[in-house]
C-alpha cells in the first residue's frame, strides 16, 4: 500500500515540476490545469452533497405537505368503513406498537444474553468467530427472505398469518442490531469494573447484573432505539407474517392472535389499491400514512442524538 | 452457598443458549430454503431454471419457470443504482471526512441518518406517486413503472450505506500520507483523489459491496417503481426483480410447483447474499490491515 501511495505522489511531483522556473517566487501560482482540476473536483463534490441534502428536504417537505392535511384527529382515531364513509389507521397504529412491544419481548433477552456471551463468557475464539460471523451473515439477508421463512416456519405454526407470527418473524430480524449495538455497549465498561467487582467477592452473574449491565444501560437503549426503527420502517418481512386484519382490538393478547397490517404494510396497500371514503381516497390515506411514519422516524432520530450527547457527558 | 452456585451454573448455559441462538436462526433459514427450494428446481432443472428466459407459472397446459429475467433485471438494477448511487455517496463521503467543518457536518449527518431511517414503502410510495409520472411524461411511455424508475429509487436508497462506510474508511487514512502529499506540493483536491482515496479503497469498496448487498435484497420499494412484469430487462420497460418475484406471488401461489419455484428464487438470492456477505468480510479483513 504504501509502495502506491509513493507513486501516486510521484506523479504530482512531476506535475510541479512544470512551475520550477518559478522559484524565487514566494506566492507562485499554480499551473491552470492543476488549478482547474481542483476547481471541477471541489464543484462536483460541493454539487453531491447539496444534492443528497436537498433530496432528504425534497422528500420530507413533500410528505409533509401532501400527507400532513390529512392527518387528522379522525384519521389517527377511527378504523377504515366503507359503511361509515370513514377511514382511519388507528388499527394499524396498534398493530406497529403491538408488534414492537411483541419483538422487543422475544428478541431483547436473546439478543442481549448473546452479547453478553460473547463480551463475558465465551473463551472459546473460534465459536466466537463463528457467531459474529453468523450475525454479519443475518445482518445482511433480505427482509423479503425473512418474510419467506417466517411464512415457512411461524405462520404454519401458528396456523395463520397473526401479529405474534410476524413478531417471531421480526424477532430474528432485528437480532444482529441488538447483539451489535448491545456488544459496543459492553465493550464501553472499562476492565476495571469488573476486576473490582471480581476482588469484593462478586460472582460472574452478580457483577454482570449489578454492575456490567447497569453502566452500559445507555448504550443498550440506544440500540433499541435503533432496532425499533428497523422495526417501524419493516415491510416486506412482514407482508405474509402479519396477516391482513384492519379491526380495531384493543386487548393486546387477543391481537396477539389475529392478523393485521401494521402502518407500512397498510401503506403499501393503500398506495396500490385504489379506494374512496367520503371525501377521502387511498393515495390520501397512503401520505398521512407516510407522514406518521416520518415522524415517528424523526422521533427515533432525536431521542438517539439525546443519548448519545448523555453518553459523551460521562 | 450452593443456590448461588446454580443460578451461576443457570445463567451461564441461559447466555450460551443465547449465544447459539444466532446459529441456530442462521441454520434454520438456510436449511428451511434449501429444502423448500430444491424440490421446484429439480422438477425444473438447473439449467431451465436459472437460463431460462420465460416465467408463465399459471399456464394452463405448460408452465414454465426460467428465472433469468429476475436474475438479470436484479443484477442490471443493481449495477444502475451503484453506478449512480456511489459517486454521489462517495462525493459526500469525501465532503463530510475531509472538507466540511463541524457545523455543515451536523446537517450533513442529519440529512444521511433521515435518509438511512426512511421506510423503504416510502421510498417506493414517493418513487410511484412522483417519479414514475415524471418518468412516464419525460421519456413519452405508456407508462413510467420501469427498471428506470427502480434504478433511481435504488440509488437513493444505497446512498446512506455508502456514505456511512466510505467515510469512515477515508477518516481512517492515517494523516501522515497526506501531509507527505502536501509537502510534495500537492493541492487539498489531489492529496484527496491520489493519496487518500486509494488509501482507503478497500474500505470504499466496502461500502459498494454493503450498497449492492441492500440493492438486490430491496423488495418493497422496487415492487412499487418497477412494473412487476416478467419481461427480460430493459431500461425503458417493467421489469421484475428476484425480491419482486417472491413478493408478488406469493399471496396467491398455489401449494405445489409454484410456490416452490417461489421458495428457489428466495434460495438463489440467499446464495447471491451470501457471496456478496463473504467478499464484504474479506475486504473488511483487508482494510484492518
Amino acid at each position: 500500500m504504501r509502495e502506491k501511495v509513493k507513486l501516486k505522489t510521484t506523479n504530482s511531483k512531476n506535475a510541479k515540476t512544470g512551475n520550477n522556473n518559478d522559484v524565487g517566487i514566494i506566492s507562485q501560482k499554480l499551473p491552470f490545469k492543476r488549478r482547474f482540476h481542483g476547481y471541477i473536483m471541489k464543484g462536483f463534490i460541493f454539487f453531491c452533497v447539496a444534492f443528497a441534502v436537498s433530496l432528504i428536504l425534497f422528500l420530507i417537505g413533500y410528505i409533509f405537505y401532501r400527507g400532513l392535511p390529512h392527518v387528522t384527529f379522525s384519521m389517527l382515531t377511527s378504523t377504515p368503513s366503507l359503511l361509515r364513509g370513514t377511514v382511519g389507521i388507528l388499527p394499524n397504529l396498534l398493530y406497529t406498537v403491538y408488534i414492537i412491544f411483541t419483538t422487543l419481548i422475544i428478541s431483547l433477552p436473546i439478543g442481549i444474553g448473546a452479547a453478553v456471551y460473547l463480551n463475558e463468557y465465551a473463551t472459546n475464539r473460534r465459536l466466537v468467530r463463528i457467531i459474529e460471523f453468523t450475525i454479519e451473515t443475518l445482518a445482511g439477508i433480505p427482509s423479503i427472505i425473512y418474510g419467506l421463512v417466517g411464512f415457512l416456519i411461524f405462520v404454519r405454526m401458528m396456523g395463520g398469518a397473526t401479529i405474534l407470527s410476524g413478531s417471531m418473524t421480526l424477532s430474528i430480524l432485528v437480532l444482529p442490531t441488538v447483539v451489535r449495538t448491545t456488544q459496543e455497549a459492553l465493550k464501553t465498561v472499562p476492565i476495571s469494573y469488573r476486576e473490582g467487582s471480581v476482588a469484593l467477592g462478586a460472582t460472574k452473574w452478580y457483577s454482570i447484573r449489578t454492575i456490567i449491565l447497569p453502566s452500559s444501560l445507555d448504550g443498550i437503549v440506544s440500540g433499541v432505539i435503533l432496532a425499533i426503527g428497523r422495526m417501524v420502517a419493516e415491510s416486506a418481512a412482514l407482508l405474509f407474517t402479519a396477516g391482513a386484519g384492519h379491526a380495531l382490538i384493543t386487548n393486546y393478547f387477543a391481537a396477539l392472535q389475529t392478523g393485521g397490517r401494521p402502518l407500512t404494510v397498510a401503506l403499501y396497500f393503500y398506495a396500490t389499491e385504489p379506494g374512496q371514503w367520503g371525501d377521502v381516497s387511498s393515495t390520501d390515506v397512503a401520505f398521512a400514512i407516510a407522514a406518521v411514519l416520518i415522524i415517528i422516524v424523526l422521533v427515533l432520530n432525536f431521542l438517539t442524538k439525546l443519548l448519545k450527547r448523555k453518553l459523551k457527558k460521562i | 452457598m450452593k443456590i448461588k452456585n446454580i443460578i451461576e451454573q443457570v445463567m451461564k448455559s441461559f447466555f450460551f443458549i443465547c449465544g447459539m441462538m444466532t446459529i441456530i436462526a442462521m441454520l434454520t433459514i438456510a436449511i428451511y430454503l434449501i429444502i423448500n427450494g430444491v424440490p421446484a428446481i429439480r422438477e425444473v432443472g438447473l439449467f431451465n431454471f436459472l437460463f431460462g428466459q420465460i416465467w408463465a407459472p399459471v399456464h394452463s397446459t405448460e408452465p414454465q419457470f426460467g428465472i433469468l429475467p429476475f436474475i438479470l433485471t436484479s443484477i442490471y438494477g443493481t449495477f444502475g443504482a451503484v453506478l449512480i448511487g456511489v459517486p454521489i455517496g462517495l462525493m459526500t463521503a469525501i465532503f463530510l471526512s475531509k472538507l466540511s467543518n463541524p457545523k455543515i457536518s451536523v446537517v450533513v449527518n442529519t440529512a444521511v441518518e433521515l435518509l438511512a431511517g426512511i421506510p423503504s414503502v416510502v421510498y417506493g410510495f414517493i418513487g410511484l406517486s412522483v417519479l414514475v409520472p415524471l418518468v412516464r411524461e419525460t421519456f413519452g411511455l405508456l407508462s413510467g413503472a420501469t427498471l428506470f424508475s427502480a434504478i433511481i429509487v435504488l440509488s437513493i436508497m444505497i446512498l446512506p450505506n455508502i456514505i456511512n462506510v466510505s467515510r469512515v474508511a477515508l477518516a481512517a487514512v492515517p494523516t501522515k500520507y497526506e501531509e507527505a502529499s502536501y509537502a510534495l506540493g500537492a493541492t487539498k483536491m489531489e492529496t484527496i483523489f491520489k493519496v487518500s482515496m486509494p488509501a482507503a479503497r478497500s474500505g470504499i469498496a466496502a461500502g459498494v459491496v454493503l450498497g449492492i448487498g441492500r440493492a438486490i435484497g430491496e423488495a418493497m420499494a422496487v415492487m412499487m417503481v418497477a412494473g412487476n412484469v416478467a419481461n427480460m430487462p430493459e431500461l425503458f420497460r417493467g421489469v421484475r426483480f428476484l425480491t419482486t418475484a417472491i413478493a408478488s406471488e406469493l399471496s396467491y401461489a398455489a401449494a405445489g410447483i409454484h410456490r416452490n419455484a417461489l421458495f428457489s428464487i428466495a434460495l438463489v438470492l440467499f446464495v447471491f447474499i451470501i457471496i456478496i456477505n463473504i467478499v464484504l468480510n474479506l475486504l473488511l479483513k483487508r482494510g484492518v490491515k
